[in-house]
C-alpha cells in the first residue's frame, strides 16, 4: 500500500496526473470507498486492502471530461470494464494513467457475517488466514471463504490494460462461474419461477446495482423515465421485480464484463450475476466466445450478426 | 378441461412489421383464411423496432402470449433490421425462460407479404398453444386488471 501512496505522490509530484482516483479509509475497518485525491496530503488517507472490491473504472467517465490526466489504480478484473469503457468512446485512454494493483480476491463483510463473525473492529490479512477483532473475542477463518462470489470465478489476474503494474497477485479462481446457470437450466420451469421469485422479491429497487454497474452509463435511464411506473420506487408488483431485472441484464448483454459489482452491492444479497451470466452463457454458445472488455477492439455479439444465426426458438432457457 | 378453462380467450399481441408480415396479415384477410380474433396486431416500422422492453409491457398490460413476426431474414426493407432482431429476441426468449416463463409464450416468426397462409396458420397454432398454457400468472401486472 505504501508504495501505491509514494508511486501516487510521485506522480502527482512531477505533473504527470491532476489527480489520483483510488480507495480512501472511512470510519469502518471492512469499508473503504472510491474517492478521489489531489494532493499528497490527501494521499495520507488513501488505503489498498482485503475490501477494496470496488470497481473504479466507471468514475473515469466523469474524470474523462476534466482537465489533464486521472491515475487510476485497478485490479485485473476493473481492466476489463475500463476496456469495454473506451471501446464504447465513454472514457478517453489519453486522459487516464492506470496502474494495475495486484490482487489475491477481495472479501466482504456480509460473508464474514455469515460465518457468524460480528461486532467487526479490525481485521488482519496474513496470508491465508484472516484474523478478525471482534467485540467477542478474536476470531479467524480461511482468507477464500470470506471471499466474494466473482473472486471464486475470477477471470484471471492478467491485466487487460496499464501503464504499469504494481504488487503480486495470487491465483484465486476454483469454480466454474456458469456452474449454477447449468444447474438452474435442469430444473423444470416452475422451480426456475420459485427460485426467481424468490430472489427478486427480495429487491427494493434501491438501484445500487444500476448505479454501480460499469457499463450502465446511459446519461438518461429508462428506469428513470416518467412513461415508466416503476420509476425509483419499490417494486409494486412481482410483474414490476421481472421487469426491471430482464431489462437491466438485457441493456448490458454483449457488454457485461462480469465484474461482479452488481452482485456485491446488492444489500438484498440477489445473485444478479446469474442473469448477467447466462446471457454470457448463451452468447457463448450461440455465437462463438466472447469476453466483453478483453480488448478495445471486438465487436459484441449483439452489435453484429451472421446470415446463418440461430433462430430464436423456445427452449434455449432450459428445461421445460 | 374445466369450464373455466375453455371458456378461456387469451389476449395475444402479434408485433407485425410493415413491409412483410403486415402485409402477409393483409393477404390472409383478403384471402378470407380464418385466424381467431384473440390475436391483435400491432404494426412495426421493422421487427427490429420491436425493443425488449415492449414485450415485456405488452405482458404488463395483460398480454397471455406476445409474437413477432418480420421478413425473412435476408429480406429486411431495411437490409440488416432482422438480423439485429433475431439475435436480440434470441437472447431475450432464453432468458425469459431462465427467469421462469413458460415455453413458447413469447415467439418470433418469419413472415413474408405473399405468405397469408403461413400467418394465418401461425396464429391458429399460437393461440392454441396460449390456449394450452393457460394464463399468463408469472409475469403479470395485478394493477392493469381495470
Ligand atoms: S475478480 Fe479476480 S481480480 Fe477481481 S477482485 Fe476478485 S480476485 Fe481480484
Ligand atoms: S441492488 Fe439489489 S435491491 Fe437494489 S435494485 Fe438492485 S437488485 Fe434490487
Ligand atoms: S452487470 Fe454486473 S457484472 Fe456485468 S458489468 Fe455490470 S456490474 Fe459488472
Amino acid at each position: 500500500m505504501q508504495e501505491l501512496i509514494e508511486r501516487a505522490k510521485a506522480l502527482l509530484a512531477d505533473g504527470t496526473v491532476s489527480r489520483v482516483l483510488g480507495w480512501r479509509a472511512t470510519d469502518t475497518p471492512f469499508g473503504p470507498e472510491p474517492a478521489f485525491f489531489e494532493s499528497g496530503e490527501e494521499l495520507n488517507e488513501f488505503v489498498y486492502n482485503c475490501f477494496c472490491g470496488a470497481n473504479l473504472s466507471k468514475y473515469l467517465i466523469e474524470s474523462s471530461a476534466l482537465e489533464g490526466k486521472t491515475l487510476a489504480f485497478l485490479k485485473p478484473c476493473d481492466t476489463y470494464s475500463f476496456n469495454q469503457l473506451c471501446k464504447e468512446h465513454r472514457i478517453d485512454r489519453g486522459k487516464t494513467y492506470i496502474i494495475g494493483v495486484g490482487c489475491k480476491g477481495k472479501i466482504t463483510v456480509e460473508r464474514l457475517h455469515e460465518l457468524g463473525i460480528k461486532g467487526i473492529l479490525d481485521v488482519e490479512d496474513a496470508g491465508d488466514t484472516l484474523t478478525v477483532k471482534t467485540l467477542y473475542g478474536e476470531k479467524s477463518c480461511p482468507y477464500s471463504d470470506a471471499m466474494l462470489e466473482r473472486c471464486h470465478a475470477c477471470k484471471g489476474k492478467e491485466h487487460r490494460v496499464a501503464d504499469e503494474v504494481i504488487g503480486e497477485s495470487a491465483d484465486t479462481t476454483d469454480t466454474d462461474r456458469f456452474a449454477k446457470v447449468t444447474e438452474l437450466e435442469q430444473m423444470t420451469s416452475k422451480e426456475r419461477y420459485a427460485f426467481f421469485q424468490a430472489e427478486l422479491s427480495k429487491c427494493i429497487r434501491c438501484n445500487a446495482c444500476r448505479n454501480v454497474c460499469p457499463v450502465c452509463n446511459c446519461r438518461k435511464c429508462v428506469f428513470d423515465g416518467n412513461a415508466f411506473d416503476s420509476v425509483q420506487k419499490a417494486n409494486a408488483t412481482e410483474f414490476e421485480e421481472k421487469m426491471f431485472h430482464i431489462i437491466r441484464a438485457f441493456h448490458v448483454a454483449g457488454r457485461c464484463t462480469d465484474c461482479g459489482e452488481c452482485s456485491r452491492v446488492c444489500p438484498q444479497g440477489i445473485p444478479l450475476h446469474l442473469l448477467n451470466r447466462k446471457l454470457i452463457k448463451d452468447m457463448d454458445a450461440f455465437y462463438g466466445e466472447y469476453q466483453a472488455g478483453e480488448d478495445t477492439s471486438t465487436v459484441s455479439p449483439l452489435t453484429a450478426y451472421t446470415e446463418h444465426d440461430i433462430e430464436p426458438e423456445a427452449g434455449k432457457g432450459g428445461n421445460e | 378441461m374445466s369450464i373455466d378453462d375453455r371458456d378461456f380467450r387469451p389476449v395475444i399481441a402479434a408485433f407485425c412489421c410493415n413491409w412483410c408480415s403486415y402485409a402477409g396479415a393483409d393477404l390472409a384477410g383478403s384471402s378470407r383464411m380464418k385466424y381467431p380474433a384473440e390475436v391483435k396486431i400491432i404494426r412495426v416500422p421493422c421487427s427490429c423496432r420491436v425493443n425488449p422492453m415492449f414485450i415485456l409491457r405488452t405482458f404488463e398490460k395483460g398480454a397471455d402470449g406476445v409474437i413477432l413476426c418480420g421478413c425473412h431474414p435476408g429480406d429486411c426493407h431495411y437490409s440488416t433490421g432482422n438480423y439485429y432482431t433475431r439475435r436480440r429476441m434470441a437472447s431475450l426468449i432464453s432468458l425469459m425462460e431462465f427467469v421462469g416463463l413458460e415455453r413458447g409464450r413469447v415467439r418470433v416468426e418469419w413472415v413474408s407479404a405473399a405468405e397469408g397462409a403461413k400467418f394465418a396458420e401461425t396464429m391458429n397454432e399460437f393461440v392454441e398453444h396460449i390456449r394450452a398454457l393457460g394464463k399468463n400468472t408469472r409475469l403479470e401486472d395485478l394493477r392493469c386488471k381495470n
